[in-house]
């Protein structure tokens, strides 16, 4: 008798522990999840969007390009925020769960290379700031400025613009490329904590999307090699494509986005949509 | 005893045996469950490689996941907030136990509990806009973010668990033992390094291990100050990156079932090893003080 009260008990807890069905999504509830740059940016157009849609209900989250398409790949958001394009290995994980992610440019980004105002390096080229970024070049007075040790500042491994540095930067778009950052580069989790050390510090250097450049900021100017000119980055040279790092940022959907999704990237696209978008400090893909 | 009550003596003894073998079930649960993940990685990557690699780069193709930087991160993390946190936590046990007027001592006592009842969070948070600032002009270093901003952190968080353990077991000493000391002339000091310390060193040494084990499985506040970079020993005014802070960081991204994702659980195996030892180690040396 004694072992049938306890399976009665356990019985009892096994019931009391059955998750509850997930919360039936409203259909107008719409989840955005995903790259940390395009955050400022996706909230400018949920602003914009819930003013002449005030029933509708968004939550945009960051975390990182590859959060985001994590999350459209487990079915846990309903867009997914990215600032580089996905990989073939996440399509092939996407396609085993049945998902299939559905690309949408919606604009255009600079990453800018930003030191501590008081340094005198002013320019570099892209050859130079690999070899800074991989860990050849540590001293400031190689390329030019102090003698001083070089701190190097880097996303974490989920961040788009971690992956995007890497593959245009360092390996220089390079399939075959082998190089990585430096094992002695620091990991910060946000855009804004390397915003926040390059302040502090006098021999920082980072990276980040030049929606983030503030006034404590010095912007490298950046040349593709020693013989081309330098050219900072501005809205202009992003459009023009003279400045070397930048980037298309993305929206993925799982397949054909229902109405309520579909009227939100239409929103994000269209004019008033691409104005917030140069409000934010990126660039518009279209004119 | 009427029936009724005999089956209410019943129900009660099957409820509390039951909660007693429900934390057994989940820790066995939580164990399976990881090793499970956890072994998914080896059978695409090498063990060896795994443990003595010295490369953490975890979404490259092909991938490393050399965990040993990461190793290396957490000892030097632990190291440094053991070597802050034990003399300070042992000498303010004795203190609290033999020393301190009872009425301090009362105050004492519920200010390291308070201690303890800090988040992480907000220690991590505090760390950063004071230790590592100060780490930075101090050592002339190029950043504060270092190791030993970690371990000063990591050293206010296990104080709680070293004072009040270590304060207990010599609290337990005998009091027999103190008076025989007295009486063959001892001084007070004499009699607490000499007798009562002794008499107590197991409690003590549990106390250390124990809070050792709360430094190792600290993350949040270790990934906010300790600046993450996967490298290999450089000592403890350079940057690290320990396990806890890596599975954080990271696990967001992973896609489930990705090599990536199990190379995470099979990090959490190392650190519940790690752990697991710390703690059985300690539980053993205060049972061979009880015998």
């Amino acid at each position: 008798m004694k072992k049938r009260t306890m399976l009665v008990l356990a019985a009892v807890c096994l019931v009391a522990w059955v998750p509850s069905p997930v919360l039936a999504g409203d259909p107008r509830s719409i989840q955005i999840k995903g790259s940390d740059t395009m955050v400022n940016l996706v909230q400018a157009w949920v602003e914009g969007f819930m003013k002449e849609n005030p029933d509708s209900f968004i939550s945009v989250t960051g975390g990182g390009s590859g959060t985001g398409f994590a999350a459209l790949i487990s079915r846990t958001c309903d867009i997914a925020a990215s600032s580089r394009d996905i990989t073939a290995k996440e399509v092939e994980f996407a396609a085993k769960k049945g998902v299939r992610p559905k690309e949408f440019r919606v604009a255009l980004d600079g990453l800018a290379v930003v030191v501590h105002p008081s340094n005198p390096v002013s320019r570099l080229t892209l050859d130079e700031l690999a070899g800074i970024f991989t860990g050849r070049t540590t001293n400031w007075k190689e390329v030019g400025g102090r003698d001083s040790g070089i701190v190097v500042l880097s996303r974490e491994v989920n961040s788009g613009t971690h992956v995007y540095f890497k593959e245009h930067v360092l390996r220089k778009q390079d399939p075959k490329s082998r190089e990585e950052f430096s094992p002695e580069a620091l990991l910060l989790s946000s855009s804004q904590a390397i915003a926040d050390e390059v302040i502090q510090n006098p021999s920082a250097i980072g990276y980040f999307g030049m929606g983030y450049i503030g006034k404590n900021h010095a912007a490298l100017s950046i040349a593709k090699d020693a013989a081309s000119e330098a050219v900072g980055p501005t809205i202009d040279n992003v459009v023009s494509g003279r400045y070397p790092i930048s980037r298309p940022l993305f929206m993925f959907t799982d397949a054909e986005p229902r109405r309520e999704v579909r009227s939100f990237l239409d929103f994000a696209l269209s004019a008033e949509g691409q104005a917030i978008v140069s409000q934010v400090d990126f660039v518009p893909v279209k004119k | 005893m009427p029936a009724w009550k005999k089956i209410r003596e019943f129900v009660a003894e099957a409820a509390v045996k039951a909660s007693g073998l429900a934390s057994i079930f989940i820790v066995a649960l939580i164990f399976y469950f990881l090793l499970r993940e956890g072994i998914g990685l080896f059978q695409a990557y090498r063990l060896p490689d795994f443990l003595a690699g010295k490369n953490w780069y975890p979404i490259s193709d092909p991938p490393e996941f050399g965990i040993l930087p990461l190793i290396f991160g957490t000892l030097l993390v632990t190291l440094g907030a053991a070597a802050i946190s034990v003399p300070l936590g042992v000498a303010a046990a004795i203190y609290i136990a033999e020393v301190a007027p009872s009425r301090l001592k009362e105050f004492l006592k519920s200010g390291v509990e308070l201690l303890a009842a800090i988040p992480s969070v907000v220690l991590g948070f505090i760390g950063m806009v004071t230790v590592v600032p100060w780490i930075k002009t101090a050592f002339g270093v190029p950043t504060g973010l270092t190791a030993l901003a970690g371990s000063v952190i990591l050293a206010f968080m296990a104080m709680p668990t070293i004072v009040s353990i270590a304060e207990d077991a010599i609290h337990s000493v005998p009091k027999n033992y103190k008076e025989g000391a007295y009486a063959l002339g001892a001084t007070k000091w004499q009699t607490i390094y000499r007798v009562v310390i002794p008499a107590a060193s197991s409690g003590i040494v549990a106390a250390v291990m124990l809070g050792i084990g709360r430094v190792v499985g600290e993350t949040m506040a270790v990934m906010m100050v300790t600046g993450n970079s996967a490298s290999m020993w450089r000592g403890i005014l350079f940057p690290v990156r320990t396990l806890t802070a890596t599975v954080a960081a990271e696990m967001g991204e992973t896609v489930q079932g990705s090599e990536h994702y199990f190379a995470l659980f099979a990090i959490g195996v190392a650190l519940f090893l790690m752990t697991f030892v710390i703690n059985m180690t300690a539980d053993m040396v205060l049972h061979r003080k009880r015998k």
